[in-house]
């Protein structure tokens, strides 16, 4: 017994390591706080504890749904099923060319082009494609046009960034064997690459597809066309049966959306 | 001699060594399937194309517009609008980060109760129908109806960001820990050990870095998101630049993006660090 009480009981780190954990910690703790008291800084704690009330008064309202206001929802609703798949189509487009300027292993120049690709993937995923189409509908003005573009610009970051990580990935032996039998530099990519890349690239499509349909549901608040429109009009003039028809319209769009990637992403991969 | 053989008429056996090669269509092996449904995208193409109304007056008319936010991008205006740009980042800042810790503290016990291995039928249900509950509804949505209940400002986007992350997180951490090595678990419940013993020393080390992980990127997400749901009154910059955008003042606008693009990347490479040092 006595040999075992000093036998130092095993530790998974050092003291020393264990204290910066710790104290990072605390410190994560007293930032919270601190970011806690500026934000509610502001909040009037009257209308917080109302909550509940309102949101059964909501509810009461909300509640039927107005059905009848569906046959006003087909039109915009086939409106964003097309801002979806044109924006997708449109993103995809401009992505395929700048995944292949960002690879490291297809981009002519790695220290110049490189990235510059780059810096387009992070500028348009950095910015939702609601602040896009708030851009858009102020340059051209409001519609499907606005709402195309804007997924198109937010879906380049996303099709390019997981395209170049394919096309990173890529086996060099099937690169090196299509080059020993002396094919161009673009029968390499053809015969190369490109087969290779073929199911994570339409993955990523369908994948970015369904994400589109979600956001494409919203772009109307801004006035950038689709189902949209009639939320914001809805909103606007409180018609909240109306606001929980669309809600349940956009809900059910986003599960068959939801169901369709996931079975064509199962056949392919 | 060799001469002679080639010019000949190419043999039977010759012939079937093809000097070209075609690469078989990849997804759709059936021709007529492939066809059909070439045809069908080409003609809903059409439709979808034409559907699209343009007001080509209007677009030229905005052309000037949009150069003129090209030049406001490129010649940001930070001084004019500062106090308004500050005050908004401050509420975009704290808004993600209280959201995120809050998100994630709650989704941790129900991500638990979210996998099969660890919890009871009856509570995996529960938190299964909470995640696709959260996950179902998009960020704007929420946003516009804890405006309607809790009033404008920061804090119902605290609440609509803290709902979002907790039906990724809780999603991710249970199948994380449905994925978990069953040999430890089992190692650990041969001692004797108690449920929470057992989460303790036998999934929270399997899980931790991971967690660690998905809560960074969550927080860059949270950020991309407090950007967004101030167009519909949550708080947060997003507020700041619809008043921008709508003033067609797009000096100040570009430097509200290029603030968003410079703190996400800035997360981005942070959190790529951080998650290094934790794994």
């Amino acid at each position: 017994m006595s040999k075992n009480e000093t036998t130092p009981v095993w530790q998974h780190r050092t003291t020393g390591k264990r204290l910066a954990i710790w104290f990072a910690w605390l410190l994560l703790v007293a930032l919270c706080v601190f970011c806690w008291q500026v934000m509610t800084k502001d909040t009037i704690w009257a209308f917080v504890s109302d909550a509940p009330r309102q949101a059964a008064d909501l509810g009461g309202r909300m509640f039927p749904p107005r059905w009848s206001y569906i046959d006003k929802l087909w039109v915009p609703l086939w409106d964003t099923l097309n801002i979806a798949t044109l924006g997708t189509m449109l993103g995809i487009i401009v992505a395929i060319p700048i995944a292949f300027l960002a690879a490291s292993n297809t981009t002519p120049s790695r220290y110049f082009v490189r990235p510059v690709a780059l810096f387009i993937i992070v500028a348009s995923r950095s910015i939702n494609s609601l602040i896009w189409a708030l851009l858009l509908v102020s340059i051209i003005g409001p519609g499907l046009l606005s709402g195309i573009i804007a997924i198109g610009l937010r879906s380049i970051g996303f099709v390019a960034k997981l395209l170049y990580e394919a096309i990173e990935e890529t086996d060099i032996l099937q690169i090196e064997a299509v080059t020993a039998t002396g094919a161009s530099r673009a029968q390499i990519l053809n015969y190369g690459i490109v087969p290779q890349i073929m199911p994570a690239f339409y993955g990523i499509s369908v994948f970015r597809w369904d994400i589109n349909i979600r956001e494409s549901t919203i772009l109307g608040l801004v006035g950038a066309g689709g189902i949209g429109v009639q939320l914001q009009a809805s909103l606007n003039t409180l018609a909240w049966p109306q606001v929980t028809m669309i809600f349940v319209v956009i809900l059910g769009t986003v599960v068959i959306s939801e169901w369709v990637s996931a079975r064509v992403r199962h056949a392919i991969i | 001699m060799a001469d002679a053989i080639d010019k000949q008429a190419p043999t039977a056996a010759y012939s079937r060594y093809p000097d070209s090669f075609k690469r078989p269509p990849v997804l759709i092996k059936r021709t007529w399937l492939r066809w059909t449904l070439w045809t069908l995208a080409i003609i809903w193409f059409y439709f979808a194309v034409s559907s699209i109304e343009v007001n080509w007056v209007r677009v030229s008319e905005g052309l000037e517009r949009g150069w003129r936010f090209i030049k406001g991008f490129l010649t940001p205006d930070f001084t004019t609008r500062w106090k308004d740009i500050s005050a908004g980042l401050v509420e975009s800042l704290t808004m993600t980060l209280t959201s995120t810790v809050a998100g994630v503290l709650l989704s941790i016990p129900i991500g638990i109760g979210g996998a099969r291995n660890v919890a009871p039928k009856a509570v995996y249900y529960v938190c299964r129908s909470i995640i696709a509950l959260s996950r179902s509804l998009q960020e704007i949505i929420i946003a516009i109806l804890f405006v309607a209940m809790f009033g404008f400002g920061p804090f119902a986007g605290f609440l609509t960001l803290s709902f979002a992350t907790i039906g990724f997180m809780a999603k991710l951490l249970a199948e994380d820990i449905e994925d978990i090595d069953e040999s430890q678990t089992e190692a650990v419940k041969a001692t004797g050990a108690s449920w929470l013993q057992l989460i303790n020393y036998a999934v929270q080390p399997q899980v931790m870095p991971r967690l660690i992980g998905l809560s960074l990127y969550r927080l860059d997400i949270n950020f991309r998101e407090s950007a967004v749901i101030g167009i519909v009154g949550a708080g947060g910059i997003g507020a700041t630049l619809n008043t921008a955008i709508d003033r067609y003042e797009f000096d100040s606008a570009g430097a509200i993006l290029l603030i968003i693009i410079f703190i996400v990347m800035l997360a981005e490479y942070s959190s790529g660090f951080v998650r290094k040092w934790v794994q």
